[in-house]
């Protein structure tokens, strides 16, 4: 049912600093494109009733080469990730990913940053950001961390932000080897991820996650082990298995989940 | 709070937590941009917000302070309009002002694979799409007004 | 120039594409409340206590004793209450109403119900309330089974099936002159006048307005009757008017689906593929309450043998009650879901013979002079073959058939049809009425017939324009409202062109001949108003036994051949459509672009049944009530699509014309499975999804293990 919008109360900070000085007199959820925030009001899934509104903050919307380092603003949208030829050179599966997330509508509100702090396992651009070995840039008031993207999820839908904290930027270091993105939507377009894969082919350090099979996007190491050193695909398909957690849900079954995750990771690497 | 609605500059006195959809309609009396899901996956509410299609059930008032937001209404005799009707790519009805507004942003010159791509985002329930297609694509070499 | 048979401009205006056409939503009336609905949380069982946990101030609330007649949503059997009195049947089920002047009130209050639950059931196949049973007897099937050279069996499923107009279901009540007037999102005026007469008692001042109807597919057939009498006792306790919309959830919680089914068959053959003996059983889950269950069931079984000839059949058909929301009306009504089984059986059977799909469907396919299930001789506007055959030809398919062979592409094809109008002798008893009203300027149409996105408006002016033999832009068409035009039946059943048409025509000719070589213009001028209003006259020679299912079931049928083509990703199972060739006949199209807008619109319907679309039932209610879990197709899912109408002339339809709406949802789902059998996959059930797919592919690739094989358990032993 329909959340009485009487009852929410949103924060308007004018730039980054007052943001993190909001966020650190009392809790406040951070909004970007709110592409989730009403379905999950209305579906009672989410509790918070206090926003912070961090959608005018254009500073967190560049995206630039720093060194090596590809640094994307934690709003930038997937709109900007398509049509930004730095992203296509360098991370073309983020590109990918950004495609075939929603429609064009939710391409132009949805951010890198709000798919990353909603923490939905299912999160299309998560799987590409865990093979590309991405650091998040955190920022509270008391100043900022980096935090490996690969480090930052602790459970289902929790991670290790602290609530006085923003994600402020994505460092990306530069990947190694042919980059694969497949998602597996429940339709063609405009669909939830029932299990979607990133991959980079690097012979000797091959990285791999999945999204949607465990309850955190998952770096499937022992699986990139198992190829690093050689062994038969068939032999890195049952060490995939036993590294997924997949559920049955109102999208999917455990047992699709699985059977798929073992033929995409045979297809990525006969690729 | 003021924004730019279809030309003109607007204030309104709502929630800033409002959905951008329920100013549109109830305050602004505007009620061509239609809701069908308020989950952001029909597009029926599709505006435009700086010339980008959006959702208008899933923007927040806050966040249209100062910008451009064109609704059907801001549509005047434009061809989209007109080919909707006679290729019956409106059926019911109910669907037809977000399907225009997002393919609007498409320009007149959009293949058709492109046209697919771009409305992937507003379903139809009535038409199957071919008759949306066919009005979109005849855009090309009509006169658009300014 | 004449008006049918030419994609003139349609007599919707252009609002709808300037966002000027008013839907119930869009309307406001001074002082208006908002209304919302209470409802159960369980499946079955009674309620305890109910308990307001906010301050009353300003609400209106009403429960089942405010209803001042009945407390019966008057349809079919008098077994659903507008709201509960203490047994609740299903999940979702209206309880309490309240409504306010903000919504944001409304929206935070908080009702406490406390239940004593009961066990429900969820299964139909365990289902002891039988809603209606139905015979069809013809010759002698035991003996012509006993003496087939081959027997073919076996179990088909269909699920529920939500109808996602993009539109959500809404009224609002106007409190007027003691009684009230409805102005809503609503396919059939009429049965909202039924359905308040019986809440209100008689006497009371009752008008229904219908607002642009942002599609219906069925959904807004009967179920439009609960919003009303809700926003009905509201308006009355308040004094003032009241618009209930639902949201998306709500609507699809709450309101009706198409019914899942479980068809078996057990079909007789000769060895060179003739069908000798058919025996049919259909199960329908009714859901919690009667409502159309009866109607759909009729219907299904009727279409239950497919279009073929067969001499010996017995189809047997139960719709049973289980503890979910009541299922209702969907294009098609039941048709679908038994010429999917049919359909997929046949190929089976052209498995079982060694036959191709084509020759055993050339070889059994009813023509005219043959007789149906219920033993109607079909005549000349029959074109089973035609269809057939002209779809082979048009794909491709047998060239196809062969190329495709060893690859992840697969082709299939349906032949189906679709009976237009009340089954047998129903347009006697329905009555139905039409009205002509001269204006100065030319004719204005005044029926009850709605305009959900299909086109009546611009149908039925052609139809009268050129009947009276005037300009098509001389033609008004009345808004639907109870208070001014005729009732001329619901918006239902493939029977607003073939029927409504059809008396509109003749009142065309009545009053051409009343015009006495006048134009309407000139006539009006000199004699002033004039109204014609004429009855529905079903032709003579339809002859229906409704206690034994014989006889003519329709006056005439649409007839369709699907072909799709498809490919199977091999990682994935995802199947991609490409290219879907539909050849329908349904006697002429009035307005080729309309017609041809119902065969895509229907098509993709039935796509999405076929493969996407999937009602998830969790405790008796669809537990992904959302349009982001179910998912009807996008642009992306959708193939090109061939459309090819050929005509065949019903000589008693308006300029020849049949029904149409509904057949096109026949034939997709089982040409989708047909091409994935083509593909080696024995899928007996829709939605075909990628999951189900994965399963029967890997039963087939796992040797002889049958314990866990397959959708269903094989059952079916060619003999």
């Amino acid at each position: 049912m329909r959340t009485a919008i009487s009852t929410l109360d949103l924060a308007s900070p004018t730039s980054l600093e007052h943001a993190l000085q909001l966020l650190h007199e009392e809790p406040r959820t951070p909004l970007a494109g709110a592409t989730d925030l009403y379905v999950s009001l209305n579906f009672g899934t989410l509790p918070s009733r206090r926003f912070l509104d961090l959608w005018p903050l254009d500073e967190l919307r560049g995206i630039s080469v720093r060194g090596d380092t590809l640094v994307l603003g934690a709003l930038v949208t997937y709109t900007a990730l398509i049509r930004s030829p730095l992203v296509g050179e360098r991370l073309p599966m983020l590109v990918e990913a950004a495609r075939q997330i929603g429609g064009l509508q939710i391409q132009n509100r949805g951010t890198l940053g709000g798919n990353i702090a909603n923490a939905s396992p299912a999160g299309d651009a998560l799987p590409v950001l865990a093979v590309a070995d991405a650091m998040l840039v955190l920022r509270s008031l008391a100043g900022e961390r980096r935090v490996p993207f690969n480090e930052f999820y602790t459970g289902y839908r929790k991670s290790v932000l602290r609530p006085d904290e923003l994600i402020t930027a994505i460092e990306i270091p530069p990947v190694e080897g042919a980059q694969y993105f497949r998602k597996v939507g429940t339709r063609a377009a405009q669909a939830i991820s029932k299990l979607v894969m990133a991959g980079v082919k690097h012979p000797r350090a091959p990285r791999i996650a999945f999204g949607s099979v465990a309850p955190t996007v998952l770096r499937v190491r022992k699986t990139e082990r198992a190829l690093a050193d050689g062994a038969p695909l068939e032999e890195a398909v049952a060490i995939l298995a036993g590294e997924l957690a997949p559920i049955d849900d109102l999208r999917s079954s455990a047992a699709y989940r699985r059977q798929v995750a073992g033929r995409l990771l045979r297809r990525f690497w006969n690729s | 709070m003021k924004f730019i609605l279809n030309g003109q500059t607007t204030e309104v006195a709502a929630h800033p937590m409002a959905r951008l959809l329920d100013v549109l309609r109830e305050e602004c009396g505007l009620t061509g941009t239609k809701e069908g899901c308020g989950e952001g996956e029909c597009g029926a509410c599709t505006v435009l917000i700086d010339g980008e299609p959006v959702c208008s059930c899933l923007v927040p008032l806050a966040q249209v302070a100062g910008k451009a937001v064109v609704s059907i209404e801001g549509l005047h005799d434009h061809p989209l309009q007109q080919l909707f009707m006679s290729e019956v790519g409106a059926q019911c009805g109910i669907c037809t002002p977000g399907m225009i507004m997002t393919a609007l942003s498409l320009g007149p010159a959009a293949s058709l694979d492109e046209v697919k791509t771009a409305l992937a985002g507003n379903l139809c329930r009535c038409t199957g799409y071919p008759a949306i297609y066919r009005a979109v694509l005849k855009w090309r070499g009509r006169a658009t007004p300014a | 120039m004449t008006a049918v048979g030419r994609s003139v401009a349609r007599k919707d205006g252009i609002g709808k594409a300037t966002g000027e056409a008013r839907y119930a939503d869009d309307l406001v009336f001074p002082g208006m409340l908002f209304g919302r609905t209470i409802r159960s949380t369980i499946p079955r069982g009674r309620i305890r206590s109910l308990e307001l946990k906010f301050d009353p101030a300003g609400f209106t609330v009403a429960d089942y004793r405010d209803v001042p007649h009945q407390n019966v949503v008057a349809l079919i059997a008098d077994d659903q209450p507008f709201l509960v009195e203490r047994e609740i049947r299903h999940l979702a089920e209206p309880i309490l109403l309240l409504a306010h002047a903000d919504r944001e009130k409304l929206l935070a209050a908080e009702v406490a119900i406390e239940y004593e639950s009961a066990e429900p059931l969820f299964d139909p196949e365990r289902s002891t309330v039988v809603f209606k049973a139905i015979e069809i007897h013809k010759g002698d099937p035991a003996a012509a089974l006993a003496a087939a050279e081959l027997v073919v069996d076996g179990s088909y499923r269909t699920g529920h099936q939500e109808h996602v107009y993009i539109e959500p279901n809404g009224v609002i009540a106007v409190p007027e002159q003691g009684g009230v007037t409805i102005y809503g999102s609503i396919q059939c005026p009429f049965y909202v006048v039924k359905a308040l007469k019986s809440l209100l008692g008689p006497d009371r001042h009752l008008r229904v307005i219908q607002t642009e109807t942002g599609g219906g597919f069925g959904g807004k057939e009967e179920y439009p009757s609960i919003l009303a009498g809700h926003a009905t006792l509201l308006a009355l306790k308040s004094g003032r008017p009241v618009k209930l919309v639902y949201d998306r959830v709500e609507d699809m919680l709450a309101t009706t689906k198409r019914h899942p089914s479980i068809v078996r068959h057990r079909t007789g053959l000769t060895r060179d593929g003739r069908l000798v003996a058919m025996e049919v059983d259909v199960l329908l889950d009714g859901g919690a309450y009667v409502t159309l269950s009866p109607v759909v069931l009729s219907r299904g079984c009727i279409h239950a043998a497919g279009p073929y000839r067969c001499e010996h059949l017995h189809i047997s058909g139960r719709a049973v009650m289980t503890n979910t929301p009541p299922n209702g009306a969907f294009r098609g009504f039941g048709a679908p879901q038994t010429e999917f089984a049919i359909e997929v059986h046949m190929d089976r059977i052209a498995e079982a013979l060694g036959m191709d799909p084509v020759a055993v469907r050339r070889l059994n396919a009813l023509r005219p002079g043959d007789t149906t299930a219920t033993g109607q001789t079909l005549r000349e506007d029959s074109s089973a073959l035609q269809v057939l055959e002209t779809a082979v030809e048009r794909s491709d398919f047998l060239a196809k058939r062969e190329l495709f062979r060893g690859s992840n592409r697969g082709i299939g094809l349906s032949l189906f049809y679709h009976g237009a109008g009340f089954t047998g002798s129903g347009e006697r008893t329905l009555k139905s009425r039409a009205k002509l009203i001269l204006t100065p300027g030319g004719v204005r149409i005044a029926v009850g017939s709605t305009e959900i996105g299909q086109g009546t408006r611009t149908m039925h002016a052609q139809i009268v324009a050129d009947a009276l033999g005037i300009p098509y832009e001389n033609v008004e068409v009345a808004q639907p409202d109870t208070a001014i035009v005729s009732d001329s039946g619901p918006t239902v059943a493939s029977r607003t062109c073939l029927v409504v048409g059809k008396i509109l025509e003749e009142c065309a000719l009545e009053l051409k001949e009343r015009l006495g070589g006048l134009g309407p213009a000139e006539y009006y001028a000199r004699h002033g108003e004039l109204t014609i209003e004429r009855g529905y006259q079903l032709p003579d020679w339809i002859q229906w036994d409704e206690e034994n299912y014989r006889g003519d079931a329709y006056a005439t049928y649409g007839w369709g051949c699907d072909v799709v083509e498809l490919e199977l990703d091999p990682d994935t199972f995802e199947v991609k459509l490409h290219q879907l060739t539909a050849v329908q006949e349904f006697g002429r199209p009035i307005h080729p672009a309309l017609a041809r807008g119902q065969i895509e619109g229907g098509t993709v319907q039935g796509l999405g049944y076929a493969l996407l679309e999937r009602v998830v039932m969790r405790e008796g209610a669809m537990a992904n009530a959302q349009l982001t879990n179910y998912t009807i197709p996008t642009t992306l899912d959708t193939p090109d699509i061939d459309v090819v109408m050929l005509e065949n002339p019903y000589p008693g339809g308006p300029f020849g014309a049949k029904g149409l709406g509904e057949l096109p949802m026949d034939g997709p789902a089982p040409a989708v499975v047909n091409a994935l059998r083509h593909l080696g996959l024995d899928i007996r059930e829709i939605p075909a999804t990628p999951e189900l797919i994965d399963q029967v592919a890997t039963a087939a690739a796992r040797p002889r293990d049958d314990s866990k094989a397959g959708s269903r358990p094989r059952e079916d032993s060619p003999a």
